[in-house]
């Protein structure tokens, strides 16, 4: 269920602004990996170019290399939409589909895909809801709509959507942003639990966050005010909350800077 | 540093005084709609009964006080539904275009453009158009067909920008989360986009309908006129409701104005009636009722 993502030499532009520049590394299958950095250095910027959501924004492109599991993401003719099924991804603020139900926005993705009978359907969702820690919440409302839970639970109920067409990799983009402590709590309880079977990317701005969910860590900077962003150091979490190599990347953690 | 400031009289009559002038310009613009409505009701109850529903006004002589709009309110009805077969599809298609494809090019700009100088053409000149190219060059004959026609040219810019201000306002965030699902682009279009603007686009299309089926001057020349029931619009002249009103009002005798006013009254039930079950298809289409 799980696969490695490899990455070289990759450079991202918005229109002709280069985002990002020359990011190279490698994540691991069955274990989270964190990428910290300030504000606009381009971390989301990177996670959406792993599944290929960066091309959405008009004008935006990518350069170089991104291998799951050896097979490049962007030969030319691979569909980007088979790539984002294999790749999930949940994002800052929770968005459930307003038009749908609780249990219709789970289904939704196979749904639309259209490749599912009705009782393969009940099994998957509530296998789902299960595995987002959300089941015995909702279980007595799946036809109630999605909007009407409160921030935590939509975003659980977004992360059950995105496990639900069994990806290999599962991408956060700070997804604890927008919840209270407890909702984080169940979040991050969940994401331990989810890396036995996905590859777990998240970006986060909680330093904690990183340091108690993750395995490794990334920390992206911008070289200099108005340059691409890079990534600094990469490393064990352990290793890069204790003893960087790096200065920056201690400056940063320790609350120097940033 | 300032301590905490009290509100001074002098303010608070300002206050009070531009909450009255709204409150005046409120009451301004409701008079000439209640007066509208209050005319067109006491006057059009007079002969608004089930003879005049459901008859038509052929072999009614000049002094005859029965007779009714039958023919004109099936005429209305079949233009009005034709006109929207025509105007929806290529109005709500070419909103997808603008809002989901054109992205701001040049040919969506182009369509921008010309969609805003359709708004601006006079009601005359549609039916002036149609009447040029569909009857004389063309050589059809009048019909119902041909009214609805002229009516789809007015109808159309209506339909693209409400169909494209609703679609402007579904958040890119679920266009976003479909995508990450692996949801190919027109599907998450269908599924996703549509429904979730679909109460604000049959709301903009109501407006649309409403406005046409009051429409007089592009009738005249492409339905041309009749006092006798003709139910196949694509065959020969037709009757409108608004069309009706403007001739019964013409007439000098007491009767025929009270059939306007009667047909005037028909016309305003006959829009709130599409306007309230355009309301109930749209509440009921929407699954995310309640909570």
């Amino acid at each position: 269920m799980s696969k490695q993502i490899q990455v070289s030499g990759l450079d991202a532009y918005y229109g002709s602004h280069k985002a990002i520049e020359d990011v190279s590394m490698t994540i691991e299958p069955r274990s989270i990996t964190a990428f910290i950095g300030p504000s606009g250095c381009g971390k989301s910027t990177f996670l959406r170019t792993l599944n290929r959501m960066h091309e959405v924004i008009p004008g935006a492109r990518v350069e170089g290399k991104v291998l799951l599991d050896g097979e490049d993401l962007y030969a030319p003719t691979v569909a980007p939409v088979s790539v984002r099924r294999m790749i999930g991804m949940v994002f800052q603020r929770p968005n459930p589909f307003p038009t749908m139900s609780i249990y219709e926005n789970v289904a939704a993705g196979l749904r639309l895909n259209g490749r599912v009978s009705k009782s393969q359907l009940d099994g998957i969702v509530e296998e789902s809801l299960k595995g987002a820690n959300l089941w015995n919440e909702v279980k007595d409302r799946l036809n109630k709509p999605g909007a009407g839970l409160s921030g935590g639970q939509q975003q659980r109920l977004c992360i059950a959507r995105a496990i639900a067409v069994r990806p290999q990799v599962l991408l956060m983009d700070e997804p604890c942003s927008a919840l209270d402590p407890i909702s984080t709590l169940a979040i991050e309880d969940l994401m331990a639990k989810l890396k036995d079977e996905f590859t777990i990317v998240i970006v986060t701005h909680n330093m904690q966050q990183a340091a108690r969910v993750s395995d490794r860590t990334a920390f992206f900077n911008l070289a200099e005010q108005g340059k691409p962003g890079k990534v600094v150091e990469m490393d064990e979490t352990s290793r890069m909350f204790t003893n960087p190599s790096q200065k920056a990347t201690e400056d940063y953690i320790t609350g120097r800077f940033g | 540093m300032t301590g905490i400031q009290h509100i001074s009289t002098s303010r608070r009559i300002k206050d009070k005084f531009v909450q009255g002038l709204v409150y005046l310009a409120f009451a301004l613009a409701v008079v000439p709609l209640v007066s509208v409505l209050w005319l067109v009701i006491s006057n059009g109850l007079a002969r608004f009964d089930l003879d005049f529903l459901t008859h038509s006004m052929r072999g009614i002589g000049a002094r005859d006080a029965n007779g009714g709009a039958y023919h004109a309110i099936i005429g209305t009805l079949e233009q009005v539904l034709l006109a929207s077969l025509i105007s929806v599809p290529i109005g709500l298609f070419t909103a997808i275009y603008l809002v989901e494809y054109g992205r701001g090019g040049r040919l969506s700009r182009s369509i921008s453009f010309f969609v805003d100088v359709m708004t601006g053409v006079p009601s005359v000149v549609a039916g002036l158009f149609v009447f040029a190219f569909w009857i004389l060059f063309l050589g059809f004959e009048f019909s119902g067909w041909a009214g609805a026609l002229a009516l789809s040219i007015l109808m159309m810019p209506t339909v693209v920008r409400s169909a494209e201000e609703m679609l402007r306002l579904v958040p890119g965030d679920l266009r976003e989360a479909s995508y990450a699902l692996g949801v190919a682009k027109w599907r998450t279009i269908v599924k996703v986009v549509l429904p979730t603007a679909f109460t604000g686009i049959v709301t903009g299309v109501m407006l649309a309908v409403a406005r046409v089926a009051g429409e007089t001057a592009p009738l005249l020349m492409t339905v041309f006129f009749t006092n006798s029931i003709n139910n196949d619009p694509f065959t020969g002249p037709q009757m409108g409701l608004p069309l009706f009103v403007f001739d019964q009002a013409g007439r000098p005798n007491d009767t025929a104005v009270d059939r306007a006013w009667a047909g005037a009254l028909t016309l305003i039930l006959i829009v709130m009636l599409l306007n309230l079950v355009a309301r109930l298809i749209a509440w009921w289409r929407a699954p995310a009722r309640g909570r």
